[in-house]
């Protein structure tokens, strides 16, 4: 499905390269975890599979189900089907949480070729999605996340990805700001995302998020590369020896 | 020859043109007018008050040329239950307009009041026009009291249901129009008043408000979107005890718009809140000029002015809060902003505070800004195309502005049409 070979990005306000050739595949179906210390490019890698502005791909490719994402405009790589929930959600005042849900699944859907849902049909849709993850209508008429707790925030970006149904979600840093009781609630509307067509990359700090969303596959990534790969036993391993031995092991 | 020479005939060649209506009851208005005109002649680009805008062709003789501009669209207010006035060049349509009537108020046009012997409006035309001269001369207002050729006056005594449309037509591309209205609230009273259209080459409109005790006004107006046209319009407003006044306007295109606003709370508690949604795409100067005095304990009062500007448009905003000594636990907000969005346009604010008072609540903040990338690119990531983003993005900073209007059917149209705008100003 989502498919990264040798991608090479560098700053483009900036000589410096952050990512220095990373080769990753993630299968339909499966959870993929990126796991890594601070600054080694985990989220360098979700910004430039979404599209963001200031990073220059200097070698390399991105592909989702065959279609080159690097492309693509950030909008385009959304009704592909790619969906990035963000470390830190933007707030806009200005714009309710719900003309902002049904903008996105109509502008998808108008993208796709599809037809937009009604009025009636999408409130239904979100009342539902919304209560599953405790999202009251209050929220749901507030300014995108503005006066949201850091949870809320959190749980909005699920809310979102539940409404567009991405085939690829990648989840950065997701854990980060969340109490233990948030993060079960938002690991739970992930996991119930979970299906055969679908593939996640999850990058995180920590093995705890992966406690509640069980990876079929872990990643180690360090200085802009994926220096090793392995199952859950992996992550577990970090949580228990921190990076240095890994590091050490692949230097 | 010196300023004042050239202030003073400049003045003599804008009015050889120009004739006063006879009338018993307001000779003496438009003769006092008149009076105060000469004294102060007209703005110099070197005054203050004129610092940011050319008045030159407001000063010429005659009304640099305005093409005529179809929009091809109905008027905003087509679809509200109102009472529509439609003038065409400043001139009265009674074709095109309803009748003039109304439970609990009586409307008129002005130069039909003028043929009459006494007259309601005796003590208010021009009343408020000369009491806001000072502390600073606003001398388009006092030519327009003295030469204005028509206008409404409306006497409103209980609640009215329905609003009162006034459209302005062009259909002359070097019309020059001078238009007065009075409108005077008895306590209690409460009136709607809806204006829309471009109204002429050049406008000059005075608009003077007496809001008795208890009494509400709300106005919300959009000034037509012919690119050439040119305007300078006052509002004045005298505001009694818990009495309500609120304006909204909506400014799309135009070379040059001046909106003068000078509101004065002399009851106490009372409430005034001016607003302004502008727009503008290269040619476009946009001048909103605010002044509130507040002369009255307890009252509130509220500027809200937000304008996108772009391809070379300027905006200008020049408000101003006085509080009078004794008027205690006022309660004062000011906010002034623009979406600038590109580098070619640019913002002009003057924020002043003025306060004699010492248990009081001002706050005040002008901001000149770019569209947020990062909550563009959020946006975007969702799969909301760029242009659209934009356009959401726009009108969301335009909407603390356009929440100041009250009525829901009311503040819909006006998204309606900023949406129409923005859609059809994608870069």
């Amino acid at each position: 499905m989502l498919e990264i070979k040798n991608l090479q990005v560098s700053l483009a306000e900036e000589d410096k390269e952050i990512l220095k050739g990373v080769d990753l595949t993630v299968q339909a179906g499966k959870v993929h975890a990126i796991m890594g210390p601070n600054g080694s490019g985990k989220s360098t890698l979700s910004y430039v599979l979404s599209g963001k502005d200031g990073y220059e791909v200097t070698g390399g490719s991105a592909s989702l189900d065959g279609e080159d994402l690097l492309e693509l405009e950030p909008e385009e790589r959304a009704a592909s089907g790619l969906f990035l929930a963000f470390q830190y959600p933007v707030e806009i005042p200005g714009v309710g949480n719900m003309t902002f849900l049904r903008t996105a699944v109509n502008a998808q859907r108008k993208a796709r070729g599809e037809d937009e849902m009604s009025a009636a049909e999408f409130l239904k849709v979100v009342r539902e999605r919304a209560k599953t993850l405790k999202i009251d209508s209050d929220m749901l008429k507030r300014p995108v996340n503005v006066g949201f707790s850091g949870g809320e925030k959190k749980r909005n970006e699920i809310l979102q990805m539940a409404m567009l149904e991405p085939k690829m979600c990648i989840l950065d840093e997701t854990d980060s700001g969340l109490d233990v009781d948030a993060m079960k609630l938002v690991s739970e509307g992930v996991n119930a995302l979970r299906d055969e067509g679908r593939g996640f990359l999850v990058i995180t700090h920590y093995q705890r998020l992966l406690d509640h969303i069980k990876p079929d596959v872990v990643h180690i990534m360090a200085n802009g590369r994926i220096v090793k790969t392995g199952g859950p036993e992996l992550a577990l391993e970090v949580e228990q020896n921190g990076y240095a031995d890994i590091l050490a092991e692949v230097a | 020859m010196g300023i004042a020479e050239t202030r003073i005939s400049q003045l003599q060649d804008r009015v050889v043109s120009l004739s006063i209506p006879a009338s018993a009851w307001n000779a003496k208005n438009r003769a006092a007018a008149v009076d105060r005109l000469q004294s102060m002649g007209l703005p110099a680009p070197r005054d203050e008050y004129w610092r940011f805008t050319d008045p030159k062709s407001l000063n010429a003789v005659e009304a640099p040329t305005a093409a005529l501009f179809d929009p091809k669209e109905t008027d905003i207010f087509d679809t509200v239950d109102r009472l529509e006035i439609v003038f065409v060049d400043g001139v009265f349509d009674a074709a095109a307009s309803d009748d003039l009537s109304g439970a609990n108020m009586t409307i008129e046009r002005l130069s039909d009041a003028e043929r009459q012997d006494t007259h309601w409006a005796a003590g208010c035309y021009g009343a408020l026009e000369a009491t806001g001269q000072t502390p600073v001369q606003r001398p388009f207002a006092a030519l327009n009291t003295a030469y204005a050729t028509d206008g409404m006056l409306i006497h409103v005594t209980g609640k009215v249901e329905k609003p009162v449309n006034i459209t302005y037509r062009h259909a002359n591309e070097k019309s020059d129009v001078l238009l007065h209205h009075v409108i005077k609230l008895e306590e209690g009273a409460e009136l709607t008043l809806l204006e829309n259209g471009p109204a002429a080459a050049r406008l000059n409109k005075s608009c003077e408000v007496f809001v008795a005790d208890r009494a509400a006004f709300h106005h919300v107006r959009t000034q037509g979107r012919d690119h050439e046209r040119r305007a300078v319009t006052h509002i004045f407003a005298d505001l009694g005890t818990e009495s309500v006044f609120k304006s909204f306007t909506l400014t799309a295109n135009g070379a040059l718009t001046r909106n003068e606003c000078v509101l004065r709370l002399n009851g106490d508690d009372a409430t005034a809140h001016v607003a302004g949604a502008s727009v503008g795409d290269g040619d476009f100067h946009h001048d909103d000029t605010v002044f509130i005095t507040h002369d009255a304990v307890g009252c509130e009062s509220r500027q809200v002015f937000k304008k996108v500007l772009r391809n070379g448009a300027t905006g200008v905003f020049q408000g101003k809060i006085l509080v009078k000594p004794d008027a205690q636990k006022t309660d004062g907000y000011q906010i002034s902003q623009s979406l600038l969005l590109d580098d070619d346009s640019q913002f002009l604010a003057k924020p002043e505070l003025e306060i004699y008072a010492d248990d009081v609540a001002c706050s005040h903040g002008s901001t000149s800004g770019a569209l947020d990338e990062e909550a563009l690119f959020y946006l975007c990531s969702r799969g909301v195309p760029n242009d659209q983003a934009t356009d959401l993005l726009t009108l969301a900073f335009l909407a603390e502005a356009v929440e100041e209007i009250e009525s829901e059917t009311l503040s819909d149209l006006i998204v309606e049409k900023l949406e129409g705008w923005l859609e059809r100003h994608r870069q």
